[in-house]
């Protein structure tokens, strides 16, 4: 009996060796075009990594090829959806998103500085945030869903043009709070597992847990469509999944935890290429 | 009718006479298996795209048959012979008796 | 009853079968190529099969085949509930007998694609595709 359990525990070990099947030095460049920094030197204020990776380097050489070549990439399907609804007229003023920013390519950047400070409003926005600001204060129509099927359309296509654009979070200044209340919920740890942020994505990238390969749990990529459940898929989304994982009560999404925690997590990527919609497992 | 059903068809613009062509074709699709179940137990019906075809002024390139086992947004890489110029039809047959069409011209030069 | 050693030796093994052999999925599979075949026996040159020896989610599997000169390609995937996955049927326009899609796998299986030629026998290839169970559900 003994030593069948040897070889179980063997067996398990080897699985998990074959997992880790990802091509960790590959480039990735999508349509032959657009050049993603997918590892660059951490920011100084990430104290305990000295290289950043997009979640890009962990996936299996499959997985990677889904993201290079737009077409087939099945988060650019949603893209296609919110440039439709760009150019839709919605809300009491007659305004489309076009009306006042022109075409989506006008946004080439916005994503790569987000989330960041609105002056108008005194608080730290997401850019889903910003977009229903524009749609309530702008246009007259009714927000979006946090995390909702529209949202994350709009969020993959100003992603999407924002592509090959490094990562710039400012976490100074009037940022500088709730960023330092992110940085806290990224080290404390949460719920019967008693995982913090950190102990999986900073303490343990690279490494399996079962059979899936941990990444740094980097953002600059979302939204993502993921294998898993064949939809676009966003940050906070993530994060309340990841902290039920934990077996923990997770906060809402849209929470100013959560915004702090985006806001933390965001400028850990600093330098990493906006990479949206990327293709995850 | 499954919403938002967009048909897409990767093509070269032109080619040479008797070239063979890559086409890929993509279509938002959430190919409902028929095994899942929902929230209260339910089985969810099934609800597919079940055929797909691509001709090429009017002949077949490809014809095929889809099971649940294809994945959500069906995605298909073939190739094709170019002899002349022409058109590319391509015809997507969903479950519900909907039919979506694509077409591509390829000029031959 | 009396429960000698060799029947309780016969009994484990029966249920340990039982637990590991999914019997009706592969009965299912079998049905499924004898239905394409007419039964015919099945060779294995002239077809190649190219699917990942790991597949990162069962949900999107990107798999490749390719049969020079073939009228019609089936791909199975042997062990889900039903194992049928495509047919491609290959027209005078196509330029080779070849297709690339992705597909559902509900676990760790053999995929097989059976290609059938227009002298009217059949070649045949296999892979295993192992399907990882995640850590993280997100």
């Amino acid at each position: 009996m003994k030593s069948l359990f040897k070889g179980g525990i063997a067996a398990v070990a080897i699985l998990s060796a074959f997992a880790a099947n990802a091509d960790e030095e590959a480039d990735l460049v999508i349509n032959e075009e657009i050049e993603i920094t997918v590892r660059t030197d951490a920011p100084a204020h990430v104290e305990n990594l000295s290289t950043i990776y997009s979640g890009w380097v962990f996936r299996s050489t499959e997985t990677q090829a889904l993201q290079m070549d737009d077409f087939e990439n099945p988060g650019m399907i949603f893209v296609d959806d919110a440039i439709a609804a760009w150019n839709t007229v919605e809300g009491t003023e007659g305004q489309s998103c076009a009306a006042c920013h022109g075409a989506p390519e006008e946004m080439a950047g916005v994503r790569a500085v987000y989330p960041k400070w609105n002056d108008e409003a005194e608080e730290v926005r997401t850019i889903a945030m910003q977009v229903n600001g524009c749609r309530t204060e702008q246009m007259g129509a009714d927000e979006w869903k946090y995390d909702g099927n529209e949202m994350l359309n709009m969020e993959a296509l100003l992603a999407s043009v924002s592509r090959g654009i490094p990562v710039n979070v400012a976490i100074d200044g009037p940022v500088q709070a709730m960023w330092e209340k992110g940085r806290e919920l990224y080290y404390t740890r949460f719920g019967q597992l008693d995982l913090s942020c950190a102990n999986c994505h900073e303490d343990n990238y690279g490494n399996n847990i079962r059979a899936d390969h941990l990444s740094q749990g980097q953002i600059n990529a979302f939204p993502t469509y993921r294998l898993k459940n064949a939809k676009l898929n966003g940050v906070q989304g993530r994060f309340r999944g990841c902290i039920r994982d934990t077996r923990a009560e997770t906060f809402a999404v849209g929470s100013e935890e959560f915004i702090a925690l985006e806001l933390y997590v965001a400028s850990r990527g600093n330098g990493l290429s906006v990479e949206g919609p990327s293709v995850r497992n | 009718m499954a919403d938002n059903v967009t048909p897409r068809v990767r093509v070269p613009r032109d080619a040479t006479a008797g070239e063979e062509i890559t086409i890929k074709t993509l279509i938002s699709h959430p190919m409902e298996s028929g095994q899942r179940k929902d929230g209260d137990g339910n089985v969810i019906p099934r609800s597919i795209i079940n055929r797909f075809t691509c001709t090429f002024n009017g002949e077949t390139v490809i014809d095929v048959t889809l099971e649940p086992a294809i994945s959500t947004n069906p995605y298909f890489e073939f190739q094709a012979i170019v002899p002349e110029s022409g058109t590319f039809e391509f015809t997507w047959y969903d479950d519900d008796g909907a039919v979506y069409t694509d077409s591509k011209d390829i000029t031959v030069g | 009853m009396k429960l000698t050693r060799r029947h309780t030796l016969m009994m484990a093994f029966g249920s340990a079968l039982a637990a590991v052999m999914p019997f009706r999925a592969f009965a299912a599979v079998e049905d499924n190529i004898a239905a394409f075949t007419g039964g015919a026996a099945v060779g294995s040159e002239g077809i190649t099969l190219i699917a990942p020896e790991i597949a990162e989610n069962g949900n999107t599997v990107p798999i490749e085949v390719n049969a020079p000169g073939a009228e019609a390609i089936i791909v199975f995937a042997a062990g889900n509930p039903t194992p049928s996955v495509a047919t491609f049927n290959f027209g005078p326009m196509a330029a080779s007998q070849s297709a690339a899609t992705r597909i559902r796998l509900a676990g760790t299986q053999d995929v097989v694609a059976i290609a059938r030629m227009p002298d009217g026998s059949f070649v045949q290839a296999s892979q295993e595709v192992k399907v990882t169970i995640g850590g993280c559900g997100g």
